[in-house]
């Protein structure tokens, strides 16, 4: 078995009541940083750890966590993103409600090293019952001392305050997440000013991923250095997969980063293989928004080195031939799937939630979204293929905050890779146009 | 004691060298540049959404968009992407590419196309035709030709009040009215409602605003979506005379435009500066109610900018000269012929395509005459 940092204990029953989780050692990272170390030291381990940002970015969280402005007299805050809403990804959702005093725990250490004396997590409104498991674990933790005046009499105030967000993906970008928070319309911000030196209230914020804290607990029991020997160069640690598609075992798995893309696809431990008699068409390696890649590519790099699970190799070759770690939404296509109908949904997804607030965004989703509709039933035209590709660059780079670019990957990758497919669309558009029609001709290379 | 002034810094803009005040953004700095010399107003980056005399606009339209070949003398590598010129500040040293960009003409291009694939081209019966700034915008940067080709959304026309029509279809969400709303007037009933190109400006369930300075919204809306009651459908703008004006108001400063047909007021506008930014708000009273000339105290003719349609066949306003546009438009515009094509020079040759190509058309006619 591979090492679990955060899923070690999931399955000891009963672990999201408060006493079981500090009989199977919970808290312990808190009676640690608060007694023995200084905030200073705990952003110190953070950055040994070499721990990333598990939201999608990838940044170094103690790089984050160093750039935080401390003016004196006013507050800082922060905030856990847990308003996780990728078409994909679900590890976020399966770790508040299954742990959530890890999360707690994690949010108590990393308000300690912040100097936060009241914390967030924003939590995605459709997740109604896990608000609920948080509250009642956040009460727990009050009523042992964990959180509220005087922590463990160590002199250290906390507040966690959850809060339901009202169901718009863009509020899970940290500007628009902040503004969502301050109560007003979730459109994200102008950067500069980064969250960092005017966040939330107009304060120093920190906006961390759910999975990010989570792992704080691990890194201060064991040391930062303990943590970055985990992994593969500057991929430390584990990461969480929520798999899904085409394969034997769905789930949120978690790995060590470094594992191979073919092993974490076909060994019993985690995917299992494809769905028997299938094989493998294409895979999105970390979420809807990152670049869709065949199956050829995501196996190997361009170069022919074997794909690994990390930041470093999975962006290998760039757009052209890689893909991004993302937020480990790991989606497998079987050659079931049509690609065309795929980037479609996609694009429609991206229409939906885009806030409207930059006009490249705003309107190019939904022309993206309409161009692909008339592919996929049998109106398009050859011309639309390029429409796509010139559309979808022209909003890449040119939008406020990352949905924009979001938004254009799938789509301009999808093209890149599938382009027979696209015009097998619009040559046959009366065959395509079935339901359940997929091309099932040649795969493009590159 | 001499007053301290701050270090002023240096940045170039397109080439053209520039000091400014710290804190000053590129667009300001552009501006500058261009009142110091009429001939570079053509430098200045279009702002569809930025309203300097609104705090915290700005940013969204992306019609600035500018490239930072150098951040700062500091650190010179370039900014990774474009940025907009109307919120990003100048750093000392910063070089910034514009119309000598190619990159950035071309993202302009597209973000025109974008604005307009949900905007009406309906010109000829808008109010706003004249001294729209996506009209300028699009004739400025756009193309003859739209590549989209599904079903615009459209929205009903709502009245806000008793002055002001909202005509969504017409609006790009730049957002200015939800700012002036917000800022100018004390009770906030103004807003953005819906997500993406669904999202609409909307009082809160269609409450009218009553609102003594809520008229400016007009005022600052750069295309025809809000519109005067009081002078909707009344005239072209190009055919009425502006003459600045003024009167004892106890809401506002009472420093007005007045836009006459012939002898009579049709309209009443605050004042703009070259930018087409209002210089003072002013009130209700003073824009919809007071439209005789007995209640003003004229000042003269307006300034009208040379270029400007307004000023068509009227020399009175002080002119300005006209800025050397159409000849950068005309660098950007044409590309190199492709000249690679072999060309026939051989008379007896070109005879016979000629002849050819005339059996095809009559061959051509023919066809159609017979079906």
């Amino acid at each position: 078995m591979a090492r679990k940092i955060l899923t070690e204990h999931i399955n000891v029953p009963g672990i999201e009541t408060f006493e079981v989780y500090r009989k199977q050692g919970g808290y312990a990272a808190v009676e640690k940083a608060l007694k023995t170390l200084t905030p200073d030291e705990v952003v110190e381990e953070a950055k040994k750890s070499g721990i990333r940002g598990r939201g999608g970015a990838g940044f170094p969280m103690g790089m984050k966590w160093g750039f935080l402005a401390k003016p004196e007299g006013i507050p800082r805050y922060l905030v856990c993103n847990a308003d996780e809403s990728e078409p994909g990804t679900f590890k976020d959702h399966h770790l508040m409600k299954c742990l959530p005093h890890l999360l707690i725990e994690g949010m108590i250490v990393s308000s300690y090293a912040l100097g936060a004396n009241k914390s967030f997590i924003y939590v995605r409104g459709e997740l109604m019952y896990v608000i609920r498991i948080l509250e009642k674990a956040i009460a727990e933790a009050k009523a042992n001392g964990f959180l509220g005046k005087n922590i463990l009499g160590t002199g250290y105030d906390l507040e966690l305050v959850v809060q339901s967000g009202g169901g718009a993906y863009i509020c899970g970008e940290e500007t628009a997440l902040l503004e969502s928070l301050e109560g007003k319309r979730g459109n994200p911000r102008n950067k500069p000013p980064f969250p960092a030196v005017k966040g939330l209230y107009q304060s120093p914020t920190v906006v961390n991923n759910v999975e990010s804290i989570a792992n704080m607990p691990w890194v201060i029991n064991n040391g930062g250095e303990a943590y970055s020997a985990i992994g593969i160069g500057r991929s430390t640690g584990t990461k969480l997969i929520s798999a899904s598609g085409h394969i034997q075992k769905p789930g949120v798995y978690e790995i060590e980063l470094g594992l191979g893309v073919e092993e974490f696809l076909n060994s019993d431990e985690y995917c299992g293989g494809i769905r028997k008699g299938h094989h493998l068409k294409a895979l999105v390696a970390g979420g809807s928004s990152v670049p869709i890649l065949p199956a050829h590519l995501i196996m190997k790099t361009a170069a022919g080195e074997d794909r690994l699970m990390s930041y470093e190799s999975l962006s290998d070759g760039g757009f052209a031939t890689g893909t991004m770690m993302g937020s480990g939404g790991f989606i497998v296509f079987d050659e079931t799937a049509c690609i065309v109908r795929n980037t479609w949904n996609f694009s429609r997804f991206y229409h939906h939630e885009s806030c409207g607030q930059c006009s490249p965004c705003r309107e190019g989703t939904g022309w993206m979204e309409k161009v692909l509709h008339r592919i996929e039933h049998g109106h398009g035209s050859m011309h639309d293929i390029d429409l796509l590709v010139d559309i979808s660059k022209k909003i890449e780079g040119n939008t406020i905050c990352p949905l924009g670019d979001a938004a254009a990957w799938p789509v301009a990758s999808a093209v890149r890779h599938f382009r027979d497919e696209f015009m097998w669309h619009i040559t046959h558009p009366h065959e395509a146009s079935q339901p359940g029609a997929v091309y099932q001709g040649e795969m493009a290379l590159v | 004691m001499e007053e301290v002034k701050p270090q002023l810094i240096k940045i170039t803009f397109d080439g053209i060298e520039v000091e400014v005040e710290p804190g000053t953004t590129i667009m300001q700095a552009a501006r500058k540049i261009a009142e110091a010399d009429d001939s570079q107003a053509g430098l200045v980056p279009p702002a569809m959404c930025y309203y300097k005399p609104l705090p915290s606009s700005g940013g969204k339209c992306r019609a600035c968009l500018v490239r930072v070949a150098q951040g700062s003398t500091k650190d010179p590598r370039p900014m990774p992407k474009l940025v907009p010129s109307c919120i990003t500040q100048v750093q000392e040293g910063m070089v910034v590419e514009n119309t000598t960009n190619e990159a950035v003409l071309d993202t302009r291009k597209s973000i025109v196309e974008f604005l307009l694939i949900n905007h009406p081209l309906d010109c000829p019966v808008c109010d706003q035709a004249g001294e729209c700034h996506l009209q300028d915008f699009a004739f400025e940067h756009g193309s003859a030709k739209t590549r989209y080709e599904e079903e615009r959304r459209t929205f009903d026309k709502i009245d806000i009040g008793p002055f002001i029509q909202l005509h969504m279809t017409r609006c790009i969400l730049c957002y200015r009215c939800v700012y002036t709303a917000d800022q100018i007037t004390n009770k906030r009933e103004h807003g953005v409602m819906g997500r993406g190109d669904a999202s609409e400006i909307s009082t809160y369930i269609e409450k009218a605003i009553d609102n003594d300075f809520s008229g400016n919204v007009i005022d600052v809306c750069p295309v025809g979506a809000l519109t005067d009651k009081t002078y909707r459908f009344k005239n072209r703008v190009w055919f009425t005379k502006p003459e600045d004006a003024h009167c004892d108001c106890d809401k506002c400063s009472g420093k007005v435009v007045l836009w006459y047909r012939g002898d009579e007021v049709i309209r009443v506008t605050a004042r703009k500066n070259v930018w087409g930014e209002v210089n003072e708000f002013i009130c209700n009273t003073c824009r919809f109610e007071r439209k005789k000339t007995s209640d003003w105290v004229l000042e003269g003719p307006t300034k009208v900018k040379r270029s400007s349609v307004i000023s068509a066949n009227k020399y009175r306003a002080n002119l300005v000269t006209k800025p050397d546009f159409a000849v950068k438009l005309a660098a950007t515009q044409f590309k190199n012929i492709d000249d690679s094509r072999p060309y026939v020079t051989d008379t007896e040759t070109i005879r016979e395509q000629s002849v050819e190509n005339n059996d095809k058309a009559n061959h051509r006619s023919l066809l159609s005459r017979n079906n």
